[in-house]
């Protein structure tokens, strides 16, 4: 089968590999009709990720048809239509049983890789490097998931795949970080980054019961997009000073509570041997610090910092100082997909949300080295990828 | 009396305060070195730096051979915590784990007791055969393949609670251990704590070898109960296999 396989730094390819098949009784194996390209999957391709190989298969937001399932799976059947989480949980642990999801205790084949870095290891991950368990990922023809039983989520056919594709990762991400803001009525939530996950997180802030949206970031396209809706305001993070716009705009507060959708671009050397290079743990710099130390200085007094960007490593001059003065709550983490995947089904159903907003590129497996770079470039207007097998 | 956390208290050396160990590892082989140096020196030049050199020497030499050290006994320094494996130790090597499963103790201990499901977490483990006297057999193969064989029984069991075992004379191995089944707090299951003392079968030089070159015992054991977890709560072993 066709799959896009990583090849190095900036270096993506359509490879011709094998197709998966059935390996435990609790796997199905999805045809896959809709992938898309993560935020995240840029640190994998611009090499910042350790435990890469070259072959890797990507991918971890995609959807499609079940065609082989194993004899454990009574849930589904062949042929049904499923969106799939981009965490593979085992359903069974400690942490799956309280929905806690991403901290799967069960589904990483290479959790001690994952433990020397961090402690303890969470739940493996679609293609996304050998520290999160080596699957192969689904920007491909096919793909195995394991756990069945636990994560795809069936999907009916009056909905289209544009619809419910971001179920499997962004749209929960950016639900989840506005959920993690405890809002409350007459809230107001500042936002920085206004990528998919951004503008999902603002969309969900809204529903949540914000009063106000204050959306930051760069890029005009994008800032534009967020400020579709009247509720929200939005700041160019080059052109205002940030700190100075926000107290003027919460009456001298400070926002209630501040998402971080930028995350950590992930700087360092990718490592040799597998075991080694969790042992010895890249360092990875933040590119952006400002952004963490942006609003940590904003948010007010007992305000909630969420943090749905990614961050790997360490981070240098994080004024903590003000965060413990000000008695900040920190929330942040993977996305606990599965808890939210059919909450959000129901409000696309009732037209509350429409994720097919942030689409902007559609194409072939074929095009996916293309338009990983286009992505990264941000150019063309790119926003959101999405491909069909 | 110390106060602070100590892990594997079971295996501790006890014995004479003489002869308590307090020298790490690398200390030990360094002093055994200098010493030798310093007393085959001592020998060559003879009068009074000869004598001088050989009482230094030796007293090295034997400070570093029995892990004793009078000085820092009365300084109350102990270099000999944290050896994972002290390979120099009279008892072989201690492997101390423990992992916290979401199945109540009564069915972790009856899926351990049934020694067929050990080789099915258990990565060297080849092959276990229950005799009728309660004799087991063991079959690991190691590393470069080759196949280590012992009997071995079981020397205490409280149901649901410990399984303490011994091998018996004449197998490839010497240990002995005891896998502690204990219900965890606020629900959460059962900790499980293995532990266990191994003589290596190739000698000291062998196992260092062997360490070198694979995991280390204690990780080789926390893989395998990372997998008895997966099979207890999941049902499977996770694999990233297509």
């Amino acid at each position: 089968m066709k799959a896009i396989t990583w090849q190095g730094r900036h270096h993506v390819e359509v490879s011709e590999v094998e197709a998966p098949s059935i390996v435990n009784d609790r796997d199905i194996v999805v045809e896959i009709t809709s992938t898309a390209i993560c935020g995240s999957d840029l640190h994998l391709y611009d090499g910042f990720i350790p435990t890469m190989q070259k072959g890797d298969i990507l991918g971890h937001e995609f959807m499609g048809r079940v065609v082989e399932k194993g004899k454990a799976v009574h849930n589904l059947e062949v042929g049904d239509r499923v969106v799939v989480p981009f965490n593979i949980a085992c359903g069974k642990c400690y942490f799956c049983e309280q929905t806690l999801t991403s901290l799967c205790d069960n589904s990483n084949p290479n959790a001690v890789v994952a433990e020397k870095v961090y402690g303890q290891s969470g739940s493996g991950l679609f293609g996304y490097s050998h520290m999160f368990g080596g699957y192969a990922g689904g920007q491909a023809e096919y793909v195995r998931v394991p756990f069945a039983d636990v994560g795809p989520l069936k999907v009916p056919d009056d909905l289209e795949d544009e619809q419910v594709l971001f179920l499997s990762d962004i749209l929960p991400t950016g639900y989840m970080a506005a959920e993690n803001c405890q809002i409350r009525e007459g809230d107001i939530v500042a936002v920085w980054g206004c990528g998919p996950v951004g503008q999902f997180a603002i969309k969900s802030a809204l529903l949540l019961g914000a009063k106000h949206v204050i959306a930051i970031d760069r890029i005009p396209d994008r800032l534009q997009l967020a400020a579709t809706d009247e509720r929200v305001t939005a700041l160019h993070s080059d052109k205002t000073d940030i700190q100075e716009a926000l107290l003027e705009l919460t009456g001298g507060r400070g926002p209630d509570s501040c998402i971080d959708a930028v995350g950590m671009e992930a700087h360092g050397t990718s490592l040799g041997a597998l075991y080694d290079q969790a042992k010895t743990a890249a360092y990875l710099a933040t590119d952006r610090p400002h952004v963490l130390r942006q609003a940590i200085q904003a948010c007010r007094k007992g305000g909630t910092l969420s943090i749905p960007g990614v961050y790997g490593g360490f981070v240098d001059k994080l004024p903590l100082g003000a965060a413990f003065s000000k008695g900040l709550t920190f929330r942040m983490g993977q996305t606990h997909v599965h808890r939210y995947m059919g909450k959000l089904l129901d409000l696309i159903r009732e037209e509350k949300i429409d994720p097919r907003f942030i689409i902007t590129h559609r194409a072939s497996l074929a095009d996916g080295p293309a338009l990983y770079e286009t992505f990264r470039t941000k150019t063309d207007h790119c926003l959101k990828v999405i491909m069909h097998p | 009396m110390e106060t602070t956390y100590q892990a594997r208290p079971e295996l501790e050396s006890s014995g004479q305060p003489a002869e308590r160990k307090n020298i790490g590892s690398l200390e030990r082989i360094l002093s055994v070195a200098l010493g030798a140096v310093a007393l085959l020196e001592g020998i060559r030049r003879g009068g009074l730096p000869g004598v001088v050199g050989s009482l230094g020497g030796s007293a090295l030499l034997y400070r570093g051979a029995s892990g004793h050290c009078g000085i820092y006994e009365r300084l109350g320094i102990n270099r000999c915590h944290g050896n994972r494996a002290s390979l120099l130790s009279r008892d072989g090597i201690e492997v101390f784990e423990t992992i916290t499963i979401n199945r109540s103790p009564e069915e972790v201990y009856r899926y351990w007791k049934d020694f067929q499901n050990l080789p099915k977490f258990m990565k060297h483990l080849s092959r276990v055969d229950v005799r009728e006297d309660g004799i087991t057999h063991w079959v690991v193969t190691g590393p470069a393949g080759k196949t280590i064989e012992w009997n071995a029984r079981i020397i205490a069991e409280l149901p649901n609670e410990l399984i303490a075992w011994e091998t018996l004379p004449g197998g490839d191995v010497e240990s002995k251990g005891s896998v502690r089944f204990e219900a965890a707090p606020g629900g959460r299951g059962t900790i499980l704590k293995v532990l266990f003392m191994i003589r290596p079968p190739y000698g000291k030089l062998g196992l260092l070898a062997a360490r070198l070159f694979r995991k280390a015992p204690e990780e080789q054991l926390k893989e395998d109960l990372r997998r008895l977890r997966q099979l207890l709560e999941a049902g499977e072993v996770a694999t990233a296999e297509r």
